[in-house]
Formats: C-alpha cells, sequence, structure tokens
C-alpha cells in the first residue's frame, strides 16, 4: 500500500460518490458512478485483491454503467428533486 | 422527514466510523481472519489437494462451491425477473417514450470498423479470463461479464438486431439454463460416483490422464464454463430488454 495513492483514491472515492448523489442530470449521475466504481476497483487491486478488483472492473464499472444509462435513456433524462 | 433522515444517517454513520477502530489492520496475519486454522489451511494445502495456484478460485468453486452454485442461480432468477417485468409482446401500450428523440442515423463508419476490431478480441479476452480463472485471477462471473459485454457493443455500435442474430432471445434462454445444469451436473455426477454433492475428487475416473487431485482443478474449470454460460446470457438479456423497452425490436 502507498500511502499517498491510496490518499488520492480515497478523496477521489468520496467526491465521485456525492457528484454522483447531487447531480441532477442522471446520465451524467451514471457516468460518475462508473467513475466510482473504477476508483473502487484501483483500491482493490492495490490492497492486491485481484480478483474483487477484477469483478469491479467487468461488472461495476464496465456493465452496470451501460445498464444505468440504458434505463435514463429509457426513462426521463433529468432527475425532479 | 429530511430532517429525520439526516439524523437516521448521521447516527449509522457515527457507528459504523466507531467500529471501524474494531477492525484489524490492513495485512495483519494476527487478526482472527488470518490466524484461524481454516485460513491456514487453505493457504498451504490448497494446491496440494487441488493442485489450483489461484486459491480464490479454489475456494469459490470447489471449497464452497454450494454457494457458488446458488450464486449462479441467483443470477439467473435476477435476469428471469426482469425478463418478466420489462418483456412485452406485441405493440403494447407505449409506456413512457423518450424525451429527446434519439436520431436514427446510419451507424459511423468509425465506430462500426472499430468495434469489429475490437469484438473479437473481447472475446478471446474472456474467453482466456474463463479458461484461466482457475490460474490467475478470473473466472467465470468475470469472463462471463466481458463475454456479455461484448455483445452488449455490438448492439450498441450497430443495433440490436445485429446482436440478436448472434444471441436470439430463446438461445439465451437455453444458454441460461445449461449454464446452470453444468455446475450442477457436475454435483450430480459425483453423486453417481457415491461421494457427495461437488465432491469432484471422485471424478477422475471419467476425465483422461487425471488422478483425484487434478480431477479437482478440471472441474473447477467445468463450473466455471457452467457459470460463464448463465452470465453471458444473462447480461445480455437484461440489455437487450432495458435498451429496447421489452419488445426486443430496436435498441438505444
Amino acid at each position: 500500500m502507498i500511502w499517498a495513492f491510496d490518499l488520492i483514491l480515497l478523496v477521489f472515492l468520496v467526491i465521485t460518490a456525492i457528484i454522483s448523489l447531487r447531480t441532477k442530470d442522471l446520465l451524467s449521475a451514471s457516468m460518475i458512478f462508473g467513475v466510482y466504481s473504477f476508483l473502487m476497483c484501483l483500491l482493490w487491486a492495490e490492497m492486491e485483491a485481484v480478483d474483487v478488483a477484477f469483478t469491479e472492473a467487468a461488472v461495476g464499472a464496465g456493465v452496470s454503467a451501460v445498464f444505468l444509462i440504458a434505463t435514463v435513456l429509457r426513462t426521463s433524462r433529468r432527475s425532479s428533486d | 422527514m429530511k430532517i429525520l433522515g439526516l439524523i437516521a444517517v448521521i447516527l449509522t454513520g457515527g457507528l459504523l466510523l466507531s467500529a471501524v477502530h474494531d477492525f484489524p489492520d490492513w495485512g495483519d496475519t494476527t487478526s482472527p481472519a488470518s490466524s484461524y486454522r481454516l485460513s491456514q489451511y487453505y493457504i498451504t494445502e490448497t494446491i496440494h489437494v487441488t493442485a489450483v495456484p489461484n486459491m480464490v478460485t479454489a475456494v469459490l468453486a470447489d471449497f464452497r462451491g454450494y454457494d457458488t452454485m446458488f450464486e449462479t442461480v441467483v443470477i439467473f432468477t435476477a435476469g428471469i425477473a426482469i425478463i418478466g417485468v420489462l418483456r412485452r409482446y406485441g405493440p403494447g401500450p407505449k409506456l413512457a417514450a423518450p424525451k429527446e428523440t434519439i436520431t436514427k442515423e446510419k451507424p459511423d463508419l468509425i465506430i462500426t470498423t472499430t468495434c469489429r476490431l475490437l469484438i473479437p478480441i473481447i472475446q478471446i479476452f474472456a474467453l482466456y479470463v474463463i479458461a484461466h480463472g482457475h490460474h490467475s485471477p478470473g473466472g467465470g462471473f468475470q469472463g462471463g461479464v466481458i463475454f456479455g459485454a461484448s455483445f452488449i457493443l455490438l448492439a450498441l455500435a450497430k443495433d440490436l438486431q445485429t446482436a440478436q442474430k448472434w444471441v436470439p432471445e430463446k438461445r439465451v434462454l437455453k444458454l441460461a439454463v445449461i449454464g446452470i445444469f453444468i455446475y450442477a451436473g457436475f454435483g450430480l455426477v459425483a453423486m453417481l460416483f457415491g461421494s457427495n454433492f461437488l465432491d469432484y475428487s471422485v471424478l477422475h475416473p471419467i476425465m483422461p490422464a487425471t488422478d483425484s487431485i487434478m480431477a479437482r482443478s478440471h472441474s473447477m474449470l467445468g463450473v466455471e464454463i457452467g457459470v460463464a454460460f448463465t452470465v453471458t446470457a444473462i447480461m445480455f438479456s437484461i440489455y437487450s430488454n432495458l435498451a429496447s423497452h421489452g419488445d426486443l425490436k430496436e435498441g438505444l
């Protein structure tokens, strides 16, 4: 574990989590959620849990972002609250 | 109501943060999880009793194979539930038309060419992840998702119909069921040989040139292939149902 790399990852993780919750535009929210998953994947890889990182990259950052974007495009794009 | 929610969130967050102190440090060899004799057994004996270097896969597919089998069933059930909710036949009522009209143009030449070059590589990589899952990080779930994603990429780059030519709905459902049958089949054959369900070590008579240790390694590959079948099929079916509003005619 490299503490500086760790710190950058964790700070960006919190930032992307807050942004994806606060954004009104659901399309950008789901994209930022994909970024969050990718940072999570880097964090797993950094903790040497490579199998989990692999799953996070494939499922979290890859396919579930696509599912969310497909759902957003089929429903309304902006959140009402 | 918002203040109540804030109080609940702060309370739960405070409890969780106060519990962080009780966690062992990262990589702490004296933590209960690392010093328990079961972990010692997995770490020292996996390579001897299963001939599989990646002990994560060994725990996943062999020592706790029952768990993984029903994990696959969970994915299958989720896929079936999504088909049950979203799928509709015939000209149903238009539910929620997309607010922004998506322009229907001919697929861009650069995108289609790139995808034509990229998709075979993605699929070969997915097959490698599945086949090499018990020697390096990877396995049925990851490989299956990557393989499904290659079909999703095809559907995004051209249209849903092109992807449906390769994986029509009936074939998707058959593949999903076959995957679970492969997994459960390994368990049932082990029972036929007079051992416990999913005890792969008795399968060596039906596998050429193996002993009871290599039989566990090969059976792990077999069940990973089963998992990959189910995951690939369900991933593509979830995408196609979401993107086409359930009629599987027009994608995004």
